[in-house]
């Protein structure tokens, strides 16, 4: 072999600009909303309910059917087929029907030659309500059983010998507030109908399979008959996996109601009101751990608030009992998992999908127990880390092989000197009384591949044209995370020909069926897997007629740096694909993969559900206005194992993106429902997602280096959208530190999620009269 | 009348559109331009930010504005700038566009045209800038994927550039154009009166318009409640209501005065107003707000009013029958009432200027730092003998159905000692000053606790050198 082997432009590993980065600074760059529309398109409104639980009366369309431009009006009593569209379980209303269950669900929908007319005419829907109680607390759907889902345990051991046997004791409860998504581009769909009773959607979707089906079902059609297409989303974050289907149904309903194109594009607070976030959650626990810290024995609860539906609450449930062990051995343990129904609006898929939860549980406890402890938490949690050789079972029963907490957490600690680090942040708490500081570190471990094994599955469509150019075209869809990027990286090291040959063209269920939602991180294993796959079988094709071409045997053939060599002699791509041609050889395939080695007991929550694990490790350090309660994230320091990455700046902005993302989780974003139900923070006037000066002004983020996948996946790298989101966890721990400082460290003070200035400020005040109290018992002593 | 500006370098004429059309679904529906991106259509995320310059003072430049806030006609006689007027299709982008294609800092892309024209606007004043400068330009702009990191990084590295205009800059075009001071379509109005005299006969004319000062709270009822006002009367042209000056005893401007035209003077004479008008908005919003419109929607919280209550601020309001001048205090007198009656604005707000031996210290206190509204708001000016109080002036938002003076307070401390001891009895004097209500800013509670505190916080910051705002670090 003589080929020269200079690089590839775009090649895999290497950190290429997103494929439509001059599309997005020019404005260039096409959304559902910007696309040039069918003639006579309509545009539709909602109706949204008032009340958190009433009968549906009456709805009476007369003043809005007769208001200007009024085409068509839609109640669940128009939908052609199925009011169902359910993602998981069944019977989860498109349109409510008989009966309402939360404040903003969707009732009705007008669709109007204009968005005005819309808009107003959807005002004009008269709905007669007959009031129902609702139950709207969390607690009270505990106390009353009231669950979408049923409960799940995972257990393992002897827990209540285990918990009586211990040195040591603690009982509590906390709680994490939700999450909007707060993509900038709210949820909108088109929808196009066409021949012989087709359907063609534009869907702002995650999941355009779930949209084809759905709609289908809605309509009453078979699935050839629907086809959805995304080109792009305006970010998504779960929050366009099950519930863009709320919106694309609503105007697939209506278009084929009106029998035009409509387009349906939520106004924000319609988009907040009207789909859900991430879960709210409760947790109870009882931990019994030894005068090390090290956990003998963990009861705990974890309960979800899932609305009023289950959407993916059983789901997202799951993998929140599955992450609660985090990085952590805990031998004898029962996880109780409670789907609770309120009359809220249904949560659903949200970046890290319940394991945010589970985590910030297990974290939360191990700061409480070091605190009672007297023992730096960092400690207390190496104490708990999952052995190598031993301790290396998860409480779902997956053996953990590729273990590299032990490695990442260290690679940090070198890296930043905590402990010189937190000498500076408790030397400047000994000289600053009001303003303090916290300092916390804590590691991810974070399982890919969906739990639910089915979903493991990717396909893709590769066409080579006979000037050279390659069209891809695969499952995954693009919500700004770089996967259409990362794909055809791959296509491009397989036919080792520069990325701009490339086009990823709109996903749509027309190329590839039956496709899983782009979630869980995965996407680029799995898509890149099967675009490979089918990469590589044209690519054999192609050697086959250049071994024939050039008269040598096929491993004879070398395809580098944009040619085909056989020996000294070479031809072009180009010039390749127009031979294979000519010889009457297909330069089209499908490509298919499947993750191995997972599997999943529903029925006993066991098994191996996850491929491999990824890993990671955070430091954060705050300080803390102990008369405000403010906050201000002054430094992270995060080290992320991508194994080999295929893109580092893809990587990278996924994790400062999933960092931050998860500091406003829990810090500044606060979802407020009044006492009707209703959500008072419904658009970003109320709703503060974090902003640019709120990221640390010392933040740096490195990728674990010589860490290759020791699983087979797509060039060994592994998955990055989600993990890192749990990175933030270490930014709540800091403030609890920050406000423990007020106590010498030996006081948890009692903070749920998120830590808004008013929650620090009861901590701290809850700290200070404790502290005086003790003064007091002291003085009374002496 | 028709409307004329002048878009991405072309002259536009405008006619049979709403006025209560808003500028953005104009760009978007009418102009096909759609890289201007609808988020919230609150004027909160600023994905719909474009760059407006007119000609009011010297020199226009192009500033940051939201379009989804700005009814059509208030861009009559402007040039304006979107993302598509940057750089020519498939040419060389411009710097600020450049910058954030190689520092990665684009994913989803919704926002990015908001972000590339914000810092496409600060790269215009062409002024050596920090990084508090750059968060305080972007803080209108929202972004949920990339974190921000790339995002100020491109905006550092674009502005180490010198400053380079638009492709389609187009602002030499205003010269030729001339503004439409009645616009009409069907029965809708648009007046924009020049003059006292043209305004107030306007107001004779139309008792039910409405009057346009900046829009950031009216414009809401357009972009969000699609409401199609029949009149609608701008006070952006009057040329009487538009001056800022100083004389011996304070500093003096128009009812028609931007935050961002005021802050220059605020900055050299009442330095910590500045700071927490940066606090208000976003830049998009100080370019089209005014403080007479903050007064004049007397909010509860009304970032500037406490301040100017504390400050002994008077507003003088004029009508075609007269005019009279009255503390801030008195003129906001109820939940969002004041004391203008039909055919009077506010003309002129004076406020005196702080003493060299008295304290001004303001304290905002929201969720997030940047562009939120304030749980609490205070404004002390106080005026110390020695370690005594001599007099103080507190004034709070958020505590009450309108900003006003703890008079409990005031009273209590007056003439007390000013040490952290004296302080004990804050919390239950300030509980007889309000009665707070519990929304999704902050409870009761806490509105109570932190008022108090904010006490102590001045207290200290005004004895001591010892650290009281965590973004000082």
């Amino acid at each position: 072999m003589n080929a020269p082997l200079g690089r590839i432009r775009g090649g895999v590993h290497s950190a290429v600009h997103h494929e439509s980065a001059v599309g997005h600074v020019t404005g260039s760059a096409l959304y559902v909303d910007d696309q040039p529309t069918p003639t006579g398109m309509l545009e539709a409104a909602l109706v949204l309910s008032l009340h958190a639980h009433a009968r549906l009366k009456r709805i009476d369309f007369s003043s809005a059917l007769a208001a200007p431009g009024v085409i068509a009006a839609i109640s669940a009593f128009d939908i052609p087929g199925k009011n169902d569209i359910a993602p998981i379980r069944s019977n989860e209303p498109l349109l409510a029907d008989g009966v309402v269950e939360y404040v903003g669900q969707p009732v009705a929908a007008i669709a109007a030659e204009t968005l005005d007319q819309a808009r107003l005419a959807a005002r004009l829907v008269d709905v007669e309500y007959e009031m129902l109680p609702p139950i709207l607390a969390l607690d009270d759907a505990i106390a009353r059983e009231s669950y979408v889902s049923p409960p799940q345990v995972i257990a393992r051991g002897d827990v209540d010998g285990a918990l009586k046997q211990a040195p040591n004791r603690h009982k509590g409860e906390f709680r994490c507030g939700g999450q909007d998504h707060f993509y900038l581009e709210g949820q909108i769909a088109i929808a196009i109908p066409g021949d012989a009773g087709d359907m063609l959607l534009h869907s702002s979707t995650q999941h355009p399979t779930e949209v084809q089906q759905c709609v289908a079902r809605l309509l009453g059609v078979p699935f050839n008959a629907v086809t959805c297409e995304v080109r792009r989303m305006g970010g998504a974050f779960g929050g366009k996996e099950s519930q863009a289907t709320i919106i694309a149904g609503i105007a697939a309903v209506l278009g084929a109601k009106a029998h035009q194109a409509v387009k349906l594009r939520l106004p924000r607070d319609d988009d907040m009101r009207a789909t859900g976030g991430r879960h709210p959650f409760l947790i109870r626990y009882d931990v019994g751990f030894d005068n090390d810290g090290r956990i003998l024995a963990l009861d705990v609860m974890l309960a979800a608030n899932g609305g009023n539906v289950a959407d993916h609450t059983p789901a997202v449930l799951t993998r929140a009992l599955c992450h609660i062990d985090n990085c952590y051995w805990l031998p004898h343990i029962r996880i109780r998992g409670l789907a609770c129904k309120t009359h809220t609006v249904s949560n659903t898929a949200f970046r890290g999908y319940g394991a945010p939860q589970g985590m910030i549980a297990i974290e939360t406890i191990i700061d409480i127990i070091a605190r009672q402890l007297g023992f730096p938490p960092e400690a207390v949690r190496q104490q708990n880390f999952y052995g190598v050789e031993r301790n290396n079972v998860t409480p779902y029963g997956m053996v953990v092989e590729d273990n590299i907490i032990e490695r990442v957490t260290h690679e940090l600690d070198r890296s930043v000197d905590i402990a010189r680090w937190r000498e500076r942040v408790t030397e400047f708490n000994r000289t600053s009384p009001l303003i303090k500081k916290g300092l916390a570190t804590m590691p991810v471990k974070f399982g890919i591949s969906f739990n639910k094994p089915v979903l493991n599955q990717a396909g893709a469509l590769v066409h080579v044209y006979t000037d050279g150019s390659v069209m891809l075209n695969h499952g995954g869809t693009e919500m700004g995370q770089g996967l259409f990027l990362k794909v055809a990286q791959v296509v491009a090291e397989t036919f080792q020909i520069d990325l701009d040959n490339i086009r990823v063209s709109a996903t749509t269920t027309g190329k590839i069926p039956n496709t899983s939602p782009t979630a869980g991180s995965a996407s680029s294993d799995l898509n890149g897997m099967a675009a490979l796959n089918a990469a590589e079988k044209i690519k054999a094709r192609m050697t086959a007629v250049a071994a024939e071409y050039f008269d040598v045997p096929a491993e004879e053939i070398v395809f580098a740096s944009n040619r085909i060599y056989a020996g000294n002699r070479s031809t072009s791509f180009p010039e390749l694909a127009a031979i294979s041609y000519e010889k009457r050889v297909s330069l089209s395939a499908t490509g298919f993969y499947r993750t191995p080695k997972i599997q999943w007991d529903f029925a006993t929550l066991t098994g191996r559900p996850f491929f491999y694990f990824v890993y990671g490790a955070a430091a954060a350090e705050v300080a803390v206005d102990t008369l405000t309660g403010e906050t201000r994230v002054l430094r992270a320091e995060l080290l992320q194992d991508v194994g080999r990455s295929l893109n580092p700046a893809i990587d990278l902005g996924q994790i400062e993106g999933a960092f931050i993302q998860g500091m406003g989780w829990l810090t500044s974003e606060e979802l407020w429902w009044d006492a009707e139900g209703k959500l008072r923070t419904h658009g970003p006037s109320t709703y503060k997602i974090p902003g640019s000066r709120d990221v640390p002004a010392n933040f740096n983020v490195r990728l674990l280096a010589d860490a290759p996948n020791r699983e087979a996946t797509i060039f060994r790298s592994k998955a990055i959208g989600e993990p890192p989101l749990m990175l933030a966890i270490s930014v709540w721990l800091a403030i609890r530190d920050a406000i423990a400082s007020l106590a010498d460290y030996r006081v948890a003070a009692h903070l749920d999620a998120p830590a808004t200035p008013e929650r620090v400020l009861a901590a701290i005040d809850a700290i200070k009269t404790c502290n005086a109290k003790n003064a007091m018992t002291r003085r009374n002593i002496q | 009348m028709a409307l004329h500006f002048v878009l991405n370098g072309k002259q536009r004429t405008v006619e049979g559109v709403s006025p209560t059309t808003t500028v953005l679904d104009w760009l978007r529906m009418q102009a096909r331009l759609t890289g201007t991106k609808e988020g919230c259509a609150e004027g909160d995320c600023g994905a719909c930010t474009i760059a407006v310059a007119h000609e009011r003072n010297g020199t226009p430049q192009y500033r940051p504005m939201n379009s989804c806030l700005m009814m059509l006609p208030q861009i009559d006689n402007c040039a304006v700038l979107t993302v598509e007027g940057l750089s020519a299709p498939q040419a060389r982008l411009h710097p600020v566009q450049q910058a954030m294609v190689d520092a990665n800092g684009t994913q989803c892309g919704f926002c990015t045209p908001g972000f590339v024209m914000a810092m496409f606007a600060l790269s215009q004043e062409g002024e050596p800038v920090d990084d508090a400068s750059i968060h305080e330009a972007l803080a209108g702009n929202l972004c949920r994927c990339t974190g921000y990191r790339a995002i100020v990084d491109a905006c550092r590295h674009a502005l180490t550039h010198p400053t380079q205009p638009a492709v389609c800059d187009g602002r030499e075009a205003l010269q030729t154009l001339t503004p439409t001071d009645d616009y009409r379509c069907g029965a809708q109005r648009f007046l924009t009166p020049r003059s006292f005299d043209e305004l107030f006969a306007a107001m004779a004319q139309y008792p039910n318009a409405v009057l346009l000062g900046g829009g950031t709270d009216l414009g809401l009822r357009v972009s969000k409640g699609r409401e199609a006002f029949p009149e609608v009367i701008s006070t952006k042209g009057v040329a009487d209501i538009r001056h800022v000056t100083t004389d011996a005893t304070g500093l003096v401007f128009g009812g028609a005065v931007t935050y961002s035209e005021l802050l220059p003077q605020l900055d050299a004479h009442f330095p910590s107003f500045a700071v927490l008008v940066r606090r208000i908005g976003s830049r998009q919003i100080r370019n089209l707000g005014t403080i007479a419109g903050n007064l004049a929607t007397a909010s509860p919280i009304g970032d500037t009013i406490p301040c100017l209550i504390a400050l002994g601020a008077k507003v003088t309001l004029r009508s075609r029958t007269g005019t009279r001048t009255l503390q801030v205090e008195d003129f906001i007198v109820g939940y969002r009432k004041t004391v203008l009656v039909p055919g009077e604005i506010i003309a002129e707000i004076r406020i005196p200027f702080v003493l060299r031996d008295e304290h001004l210290k303001i304290y905002k206190l929201s969720k997030r730092f940047d562009q939120d509204i304030s749980t609490v708001i205070v404004a002390f000016k106080l005026l110390l003998d020695g370690d005594k109080v001599r007099e103080l002036r507190a004034a709070y938002g958020g505590m009450a159905a309108f900003a006003k003076r703890a008079s409990h307070l005031e009273k209590a401390l007056a003439g007390r000692m000013w040490l952290a001891e004296s302080l004990a009895d804050i919390d239950e004097i300030i509980a007889r000053d309000f009665v707070p209500i519990s929304d999704h800013r902050g409870s009761a509670a806490y509105r109570l606790r932190a008022a108090a505190n904010l006490v102590r916080r001045c207290q200290i910051e005004t004895t001591s050198s010892v650290l009281v705002r965590v973004e000082a670090l």
